[in-house]
């Protein structure tokens, strides 16, 4: 499944930047709202897909994880095992979810807490609007299941939050063993 | 106290972690007829602890007696004491998640468990790790009704007093 008017190669070649790591200041800051059709910010976009490119088991990456508190991510679910819906690489800015439903719990990791995982519940189902970058266009996406999972986490980055915060037990939270 | 099931006692063992701690605890007990009800392991930073209440038919210094060739070659700590039946103060508030996390310094754990303790909170379980430089505080805490929004506000200005970040949220528990 497509986004509707969406062309990752639109975007040009990014960086491969260095992801930050909690306690960063800025993984717990509310990202600014961007303006989607900025250059700057189109630049941002196509450095968050080759950094998530070289990453091994990343399925998405926002913003702050890179150092900039802005409101924008990449999520790539492509051929995971627990993806339903899948809409490919894509870069979302000013992300807000306005429908989440069939609550889950699951196990997430972070590559800005690298030595933990964690026990999260997530909707299983959710509605999200957002922009293009480039375009600006508007869209609204509808998923589910992992990809479902990976737009929250990436969304609650650009809102200031770590899987950390919300945490479903004093013994929900794993050292890692297996490093991708 | 003693009931039918015998004195309910508590049992502690900490030190260096090797195979087999479990098992020669356990084992142990079964010999003397104490029944393992609540227990709890894990390995802090490496060394072996573990916390379980028994009722055994026998004193805390016989329980201890027994236990003893476990700490016989000085690695092990082993503490017996008698605990009185459910010994739990609920306060029949209603359940919430706490997350800290932050920088690791001097004094996080009191400051925030402090503000909880004032609000009439109590913690029913909590555990804490460091990770390199980031410390992390997961608590589960009952609230007394009226009391989360005032704890909220007091906890964000410790957390900015601290510089670390706090997030307190009702615990859903779905009851299927």
């Amino acid at each position: 499944m497509n986004i509707e008017g969406w062309d990752i190669t639109a975007l040009g070649a990014g960086r491969v930047l260095p992801v930050v790591t909690a306690p960063e200041p800025v993984l717990s800051r509310v990202g600014e709202a961007v303006d989607p059709t900025d250059p700057q910010v189109v630049a941002l976009a196509a450095d968050l897909v080759a950094t998530m490119a070289v990453s091994p088991g990343c399925v998405g990456l926002a913003a702050p994880q890179v150092g900039v508190g802005m409101q924008l991510f990449a999520v790539d679910v492509t051929n995971h095992p627990k993806a339903a819906t899948v809409h490919g690489a894509f870069v979302l800015a000013n992300a807000v979810i306005v429908e989440a439903s069939r609550w889950r719990p699951g196990r997430e990791g972070c590559m800005s807490v690298p030595d933990l995982t964690g026990d999260v519940k997530r909707a299983g189902r959710i509605v999200v609007t957002g922009e293009l970058p480039g375009s600006g266009r508007k869209v609204t996406i509808t998923t589910d299941a992992f990809e479902a999972r990976a737009l929250q986490h990436e969304i609650d980055h650009c809102n200031g939050l770590l899987f950390l915060d919300k945490v479903s037990g004093a013994h929900a939270i794993y050292q890692r063993k297996v490093y991708l | 106290m003693t009931d039918v099931h015998g004195a309910e006692l508590a049992v502690t063992v900490i030190g260096p972690d090797r195979t087999g701690i479990v098992a020669d605890v356990a084992g142990a007990l079964a010999l003397l007829g104490a029944n393992l009800t609540d227990s709890t392991m894990t390995r802090l930073r490496g060394h072996f602890a573990m916390t379980l209440i028994c009722t055994a038919p026998a004193s805390a210094t016989e329980v201890e007696a027994a236990l003893l060739p476990l700490s016989a070659d000085g690695q092990l700590l082993v503490t017996v004491r008698d605990v009185g039946p459910d010994e739990s103060a609920h306060n029949g508030g209603l359940p919430y998640l706490l997350s800290v996390h932050g920088a690791d310094r001097l004094g996080i754990v009191a400051a925030v468990t402090r503000v909880v303790a004032d609000a009439g909170g109590n913690i029913t379980d909590l555990s804490t790790r460091l990770v390199g430089p980031l410390y992390l505080l997961v608590a589960e805490v009952d609230l007394p009704e009226g009391v989360p929004g005032e704890l909220a506000e007091r906890l964000a200005q410790v957390a900015d007093e601290l510089g670390i970040e706090v997030n307190l949220r009702p615990a859903g528990a779905d009851v299927l």
